[in-house]
């Protein structure tokens, strides 16, 4: 039973020309908070979406609590969270209706629905708001109901793409306390994207780099700084400019992320 | 409150050995169930929905019930044509679903729904049936507006109920034809021109307005091939009592619906990328 939540043996994908993440191996202990931290465009997403089974995986390359993706992707997803990068809950529904859509896909029995429900909408402060439509929700409450929806089917991996992109800061900070509350009472494994590198130094036990579909610097935000040595005042971001060769952000795919990001918000409201 | 949020047991992970139909029907479930819950939130889309099927009945029904200019063997033109708009409404619904399933990808809820242990299949059988549902909705809508213009419509249970199953399958299969689509040209401005583009024909091109015996044998042909026809003659047949094949409209609308579901479940995937 030891084997690591998430095992990734070099992991190859390709968009036609484009190399999305060229030769990946990860490993995700049980329990951690890991951060995958990279400019937009670096490979996370694509890397996340494999480890969902969302892109076609060979065989013997992701492992998940032991089980082969490829092979069982119906199993895995049983064990997985997932909160993808844009704001997706649904605005028409209330937030209690969408927690309790996902309870039913993850066939949570009916006896435990409703109270299973009313859990993780409290666990994510959401109590009060939860018989309003998410569309009258703030992108910080979205983002939590989002998260009440990932953790309604008790998943033993918590995948978060993103979570705090086009939040401000009173709602990311939020988002992070809550994210660390679910991990101190259940030992959940969660594995997260972020190009903000001063969040991950502050919320991730490991981090690994990733820079144009590979993944290099792998390790506690900590050891990864003191290897640059240059003092303790040294941050992740620059860790990551030492290991870049500078670029932090790929603007004009950054730009466009935020503006996609930002539609999503538009339109719930 | 530890309880229930920790992690399950180890043997749980062999629950996904429970698939096949009994899979398939709770997230069939679960999807109507969204349906319904979205549709309580918000009827003023059932009025608004209403309102062409509405034009159609009282402007175009009413005058050419009083040109006796469609024969339509002994019936009355509205009568004779209400089936026909009861399946229109129905069907410009289930168009609608191509667009949203763009949108639900653009938006990140598509990932989201396939990240769960749902098969595609049941994914796009649950929208299916979704869409079923709303084209249910608009079906009692048109019902009451048919009666209130004075058509007489069977209040047999049994054949109520056959009127049920015919815009549940007829929706489906519309759903999954606009999935269909929807997953080869994955673009919502290019899949909304595409919705336009074949709603119209699909309906002039079937028996809903006129009958068969009054289109040009090129016309007969596509008839003969749009399930459309099939689902309103179904309608009429139970509806007002015209002569109807039953039992091929019931498998032409089964298999079509089964062959929507296999084309665009095996579309999703391209949605997904």
């Amino acid at each position: 039973m030891s084997e690591p939540a998430v095992s990734v043996r070099g992991l190859h994908y390709q968009f036609g020309e484009t190399k999305a993440v060229d030769g990946v191996d990860l490993t995700v202990l049980r329990g951690e908070i890991f951060g995958l931290l990279g400019p937009n465009g670096a490979g996370k997403t694509t890397t996340i979406r494999a480890i969902t089974a969302l892109l076609p995986v060979p065989a013997d390359v992701i492992e998940v609590f032991g089980l082969d993706v490829a092979k069982r992707r119906m199993a895995v997803r049983r064990l997985i969270g997932y909160v993808p990068q844009q704001l997706s809950a649904d605005g028409s529904l209330s937030g209690v209706e969408n927690v309790a859509l996902f309870a039913r896909l993850f066939d949570v029995p009916r006896r435990q629905r409703k109270e299973r429900v009313a859990e993780a909408l409290e666990i994510m402060g959401l109590t009060d708001a939860a018989g309003r439509l998410a569309k009258t929700y703030s992108g910080g409450m979205i983002r939590r109901l989002e998260l009440a929806q990932a953790l309604v089917s008790s998943p033993r991996l918590l995948i978060l793409d993103e979570p705090t992109i086009g939040l401000d800061p009173i709602a990311r900070g939020s988002v992070w306390e809550r994210i660390a509350a679910v991990r101190a009472e259940t030992g959940m494994t969660v594995l997260l994207t972020t190009h903000y590198m001063e969040e991950a130094e502050q919320s991730c036990d490991r981090v690994g780099l990733m820079h144009q579909g590979k993944l290099g610097q792998l390790g506690t935000p900590r050891e990864l700084i003191d290897g640059l040595g240059r003092g303790p005042d040294a941050t992740l971001e620059d860790v990551f400019r030492a290991y870049s060769g500078g670029s932090l952000e790929d603007e004009q795919k950054g730009l466009r992320d935020v503006r996609a990001t930002r539609r999503t918000a538009g339109r719930l409201g | 409150m530890s309880v229930p949020l920790a992690a399950p047991p180890a043997g749980s992970v062999d629950i996904d050995r429970r698939m096949g139909p009994r899979l398939i029907l709770s997230r069939v479930v679960a999807l109507c169930v969204v349906e319904l819950q979205k549709l309580s939130h918000d009827r003023s889309e059932l009025v608004t929905r209403a309102v062409q099927p509405a034009l159609w009945l009282v402007i175009f029904g009413v005058t050419f019930t009083k040109l006796h200019a469609i024969p339509t063997g002994g019936v009355p033109y509205l009568d004779f044509l209400a089936p026909g708009v009861l399946a229109q409404s129905a069907l410009f619904v289930s168009i609608f679903y191509g667009i949203q399933i763009i949108w639900e990808r653009d938006a990140g809820v598509l990932a989201k729904l396939m990240v769960t242990p749902t098969p595609r299949a049941a994914l796009v059988t649950g929208k299916a049936f979704a869409a079923g549902v709303r084209g249910l909705a608009q079906a009692v809508v048109v019902y009451a507006i048919a009666e209130l213009l004075g058509v007489r419509f069977t209040v047999n249970p049994l054949k109520l109920l056959g009127v049920v199953v015919v815009v549940l399958l007829g929706a489906a299969f519309f759903c999954c034809l606009s999935v269909t689509i929807a997953g080869l040209v994955l673009s919502r401005d290019r899949m909304m021109g595409i919705g336009q583009a074949i709603m119209m024909p699909l309906f002039f091109a079937s028996n809903a307005l006129y009958p068969v015996s009054l289109m040009p044998g090129w016309l007969q042909v596509v008839n003969h091939v749009n399930p459309l026809s099939y689902q309103v003659e179904a309608l009429r047949g139970l509806l007002i009592g015209t002569p109807a094949r039953l039992p091929l409209d019931f498998a032409v609308l089964l298999v079509a619906t089964a062959v929507g579901i296999v084309a665009a479940s095996g579309l999703l995937a391209r949605l997904a990328r």
